[in-house]
């Protein structure tokens, strides 16, 4: 059905996104080809403005390419709709924000059991209460966000991510916004899950070093991606 | 789906889920606090015309002597009275038919009206022993071989009480003196003197066959409920010469100021409605705005967009039926707090309130809500997922066009049901149509203004003048919504103090309660100069004529043409006519020209100025000449002018009248009327023993209960307009709301800068006090305008321009919204800056 090997989780051929700025055309991807297989950590690399966020959404399927195919969990994305993109990604896909985005109106529990019960899945409070365990936070399950600090909001926003057992997960800068020490904190516990879970990871970050502890590393530069030895 | 499938589905619990946290964090208080002030405005309302105006009209049946009547050339059936009786209603019957007494002095035409033991239902008769004797009350019509008779008829006849009368074959004793009897009503003038008889007696006197010309009524009084329930059985049942009166419909007087107290509680309630709609309108979207990021955060996870819509819609529907059932519930309390403050005029007669206000509340509440809500909501289904990593992607424009459209429709829905008149209902739309307009528009311009002003300051004044200017759409959002507020402030305080004293100052003190007429042209000024020995000098005598209308154009009059019983029975009737040198005399309130030409003194074309009314129900334009028969002659003219008649002033007035030059030549009676303290009632003995045929007609019971609708309708309006006051500040703390979020990041960027606490606050300060200005000016016209349409156009009651309502307006509403505004902003500031950036994050 796809022609795509299964292990391969996503995939990008000829990728381009051009959009109309305020100075005219601007080229912000061009002729870009990946391939993450399953359970793989790729980092993503590459300096402010350079791109990385705008692969990332497009792998994801949050934004449609100007140029080229992304497939998705062996799904040509283009060929669904907006809908579509997003019964795809139910279940199947995770995310780390820079800034957490939990609902602020929501506990931590209740942020973690959201994709759960999007999906309509059976035991998705058990399956919440043993991903925030998972990530040491049972004990403040029914804080609200604002009541956490930042390292402990990022780690209610992976226990979301990975309690639905995805396929694949996007972090965009997970590390951002937080320092340095609560920022390895996380990253062990991002690579940790996945292994557990055995998904692929997709890490946008500039950060060297958080780079390093991926199994492969790439760089973009001028709207394409280098491997970076 | 089914229900039960529904509440096992994923859209339920998360829309469960998501509503409860949203009541929790706050996020609804501001949306519920306006659709339950909206809600209880409606229920309060509705409970209060479901009770205490059908206590209203009830107080109207003692003008009728029933709660209900069937009047008509003939008897009404049988079916009727069993109907009644099956329903637990009292009754009783009563003829009508004019004839000739023969007494000493020889023969007197009369109007007799006979009377069974049940007589009357609602109020009571009065009699005199005497012509100075002082009145008593009696419960029950005179016992059979006696009648009563009114004073005039002793004088006409030379008898006196205890001789006995000829009526047809019979002869019987004259037992009293009738001075009152509560149902005289209908066509007052020219009355032949009543004699008052037992039903015993009919059939003696020989008067009564088939064919005899006779006026039936069937009268009819008991619960609420059950004569609610004979009306609208016997509604559909009544043939064309039968007629069913009620309270509120047995005196015009009565009738008009009922419906004039309906308008005025409607137009509260519909005040409030919009009002609170506009709070309703900027809390919804404020919600939205603060539900953009989880539902992009929903999209990443993969939620589609159709369960997106159930869910957001599936909580608005939740949301909107408890906060409905709770202003119901509020209203409902409302209704107990009015009714307690009226408990001294309806005693325990008030019937129970229906469950139906809950119904029309939680409805009202669904179409507000939903008409409001649901454009912008419609809106988040537009989130791209993709904001969720960069929050710089704008948010989908709501279509303006379906958000405009949305709250009209929810509105136009709400007021044509509400007002439950389409012109009063079509003209509100119209106003709030111009209203939002000229609002934006005017705002627009103050704050390019403003703008202007900005750029030639320093310091805080900049700094605040600029905060105004910068976003103009949202300034103009902001200053509509206070603008409202202050409009609905201004209408409570001002406006509707002044309405409302108009109306009662219609009906002063002093007003005329004692007709007399039927005096003959010679006792016109030894009548003046009796009244003004009384003490009267106010009694000013009009001429009246009779005729009867027997063209309009070319077109014969012949009243079975007229389907409508109101138009049938005024041509079948003469109508009085009256000639004068102004068709509206000078400083009469209660009667103004609304369209034509007035004459002058000294005009001799022939014309006629018409009652509007008159001129609606028998279809007469402007142009139309008319022609009467008045004493054996047709007298002919061209309807030159319309007149608006306040038939509750109690004043005398005409529905036809013409330049002396036209019916100044015909033979006429006079009438006046006079304003009798109740302490002098002993002019009245004199009065009539001075001028025997005189007919005097006492308003006073009828006076009283317009003077009472008058007065609860003035208390009813003020409870309601407390919602409109309470709408009017939630509107403006939603302005103020509007803007927290933006001002938080703001705020905290500043500070970071080093601009200091005072600074800030000063600028917050000049801002608010801008705005609130602003708005009090634009609020001052809207609601000087609106007080003059609704005074004018809507109640015909005076309405002066009153300078204290731009005092208040302007001056207040700077000082006001500078304040709360102020207020309310400040605990960003005493906040730590870093804190107030995270939030806003």
């Amino acid at each position: 059905m796809t022609g795509i090997p299964v292990a391969v989780v996503v995939q990008a051929q000829g990728l381009g996104k051009h959009v109309n700025g305020p100075s005219g055309d601007l080229t912000i991807l061009q002729g870009l080809d990946l391939q993450i297989q399953a359970g793989e950590a790729v980092a993503i690399l590459g300096a402010s403005g350079s791109g990385k966020s705008t692969l990332l959404g497009l792998l994801a399927g949050l934004d449609g390419a100007t140029a080229g195919e992304v497939w998705l969990c062996g799904q040509r994305l283009d060929a669904l709709t907006e809908d579509g993109r997003a019964a795809l990604r139910a279940g199947r896909v995770g995310f780390v924000f820079q800034s957490f985005q939990l609902l602020p109106t929501l506990t931590a529990r209740e942020n973690v059991l959201l994709p759960l019960e999007l999906t309509g899945t059976r035991d998705a409070e058990a399956r919440a209460d043993e991903a925030l365990t998972r990530v040491g936070l049972a004990p403040r399950a029914g804080h609200y966000p604002r009541q956490l600090s930042g390292g402990e909001q990022q780690r209610v926003a992976i226990a979301r991510a990975y309690a639905p057992r995805p396929v694949v997960l996007f972090a965009d800068e997970p590390t951002g916004n937080l320092d340095q020490a609560t920022g390895e904190q996380i990253i062990d516990l991002l690579l940790d899950l996945r292994a557990e879970a055995g998904a692929a990871l997709v890490l946008v970050t500039h950060d060297p070093a958080l780079a390093e502890r991926c199994d492969r590393r790439l760089r973009m530069r001028d709207g394409a991606l280098e491997r970076i030895a | 789906m089914t229900m039960g499938a529904l509440m096992r589905s994923p859209t339920w619990r998360i829309s469960l889920r998501l509503l409860r946290r949203d009541w929790r964090s706050g996020e609804l208080y501001l949306l519920a606090a306006a659709l339950i002030l909206t809600v209880a405005a409606v229920t309060a309302v509705g409970f209060f015309t479901d009770r205490i105006e059908s206590a209203m009209v009830r107080q109207g049946g003692e003008l009728l002597a029933a709660d209900l009547a069937v009047d008509g050339s003939s008897r009404p059936p049988d079916a009727y009275l069993n109907q009644a009786v099956s329903l637990g209603l009292e009754s009783a019957r009563t003829l009508e038919f004019p004839s000739v007494v023969m007494g000493a002095a020889g023969a007197q035409l009369v109007q007799v009206k006979v009377v069974d033991a049940a007589y009357p239902l609602r109020g009571r008769l009065r009699l005199r022993d005497g012509f100075t004797d002082p009145e008593r009350t009696v419960e029950q019509g005179p016992p059979a071989g006696e009648v009563w008779v009114e004073a005039r008829l002793l004088r006409l006849l030379e008898a006196r009480i205890g001789d006995s009368v000829a009526l047809g074959e019979t002869r019987l004793r004259i037992g009293a003196i009738l001075s009152y009897e509560p149902d005289r009503g209908g066509n007052l003038v020219n009355l032949a003197p009543r004699v008052l008889m037992n039903d015993a007696d009919l059939p003696a006197t020989g008067l009564v066959s088939e064919a005899s010309r006779v006026r039936h009524r069937l009268l009819l009084a008991g619960e609420v409920d059950a004569v609610a329930a004979l009306s609208a059985w016997l509604k559909p049942r009544l043939p064309v010469n039968l007629t069913l009166v009620d309270g509120r419909t047995a005196r015009p007087e009565f009738e008009s100021a009922l419906d004039r107290a309906s308008r005025f509680l409607h137009l509260a309630t519909l005040v409030t409605l919009l009002v609170a709609g506009s709070a309703i309108a900027l809390a919804s979207r404020r919600l939205v705005e603060r539900q953009i990021d989880a539902v992009a955060i929903m999209r990443c996870l993969g939620a589609p967009q159709h369960l997106l819509l159930r869910v957001f819609l599936l909580r608005l529907v939740l949301f909107g039926l408890v906060a409905s059932l709770v202003g119901s519930l509020v209203g409902w309390v409302g209704q107990l707090g009015l009714v307690a403050a009226l408990a001294d005029w309806f005693g325990t007669d008030l019937p129970p309130p229906s469950l139906m206000p809950v119904a029309v509340g939680v409805l009202t509440g669904l179409i507000a809500l939903l008409g409001f809500a649901v454009p912008p909501l419609l809106q988040l289904t537009r989130v791209p997922p993709l904001r969720a990593l960069r929050r710089d992607l704008g948010t989908p424009r709501a279509s303006a066009a379906a958000a405009v459209l949305g709250a009209l429709l929810a509105l136009a829905l709400l007021v044509f049901w509400q007002a439950g008149d389409a012109v009063l209902a079509g003209q509100l739309l119209g106003g709030v149509a111009l209203t939002l307009v000229t609002l934006v528009l005017a705002v627009l311009g103050l704050v390019k203004a403003a703008s202007g002003l900005a750029g030639r300051t320093r310091g805080v004044w900049r700094l605040g003048l600029a905060a105004l200017t910068r976003r103009p759409t949202f300034a103009v959002l902001q200053i509509a919504g206070f603008g409202l507020g202050i409009l609905a402030l201004l209408l409570l305080a001002v406006v509707r103090v002044d309405l409302l004293e108009a109306w009662q100052q219609g009906l002063p003190e002093g007003a005329p309660n004692q007709f007399l007429i039927n005096i003959q042209p010679q006792e016109v000024e030894p009548l003046r100069a009796f009244l003004v020995e009384q003490g009267i000098t106010q009694a000013e005598l009009y001429p009246m004529i009779r005729g009867r209308l027997i063209r309009i154009g070319e077109r014969p009059v012949n009243p079975s043409d007229y389907p409508n019983p109101r138009a049938e029975s005024l041509v079948a009737r003469e109508f009085n006519l009256s000639f004068s040198e102004a068709p509206v005399p000078a400083g009469r309130a209660d009667n103004r020209l609304v369209a034509g030409q007035s004459w002058a003194a000294g005009e001799t074309a022939p014309q006629f100025s018409l009652e509007q009314g008159l001129a609606e129900t028998l279809g007469i334009a402007l142009g139309d000449r008319l022609t009467f028969f008045v004493s054996g002659h047709e007298v002919s003219a061209p309807v030159t002018s319309l007149r608006e008649v306040r038939w509750d002033s109690f004043n005398v007035n005409f529905f036809v009248v013409s330049p002396p030059a036209l019916l100044g030549v015909e033979a006429a009676t006079y009438i006046t009327s006079f304003h009798l303290p109740a302490d002098r009632e002993a002019v009245i003995p004199a009065l009539i023993a001075r001028f025997p045929s005189v007919t005097l007609l006492d308003v006073e019971a009828l006076l009283t209960q317009v003077r009472a609708v008058v007065d609860r309708g003035v208390l009813a309006v003020e409870y309601v307009f407390l919602f409109t006051l309470a709408a009017g500040v939630l509107v403006m703390f939603a302005g103020i709301q509007a803007s927290l979020a933006e001002r938080r990041t703001e705020h905290g960027i500043l500070r970071t800068l080093g601009a200091g606490r005072n600074a800030l606050l000063g600028s917050l300060a000049v801002e608010f006090t801008a705005a609130g200005l602003l708005a009090g000016f634009l609020a001052s016209i809207f609601a000087e305008v609106t007080g003059w349409l609704l005074a004018e156009q809507l109640f015909g009651l005076q309405f002066s321009f009153n300078p204290l309502l731009w005092v208040t307006g302007v001056l207040g509403s700077g000082l006001l919204i500078g304040l709360a505004g102020t207020l309310a902003t400040w605990p960003l500031l005493i906040r730590p800056p870093l804190q107030t950036l995270r939030r806003a994050a």
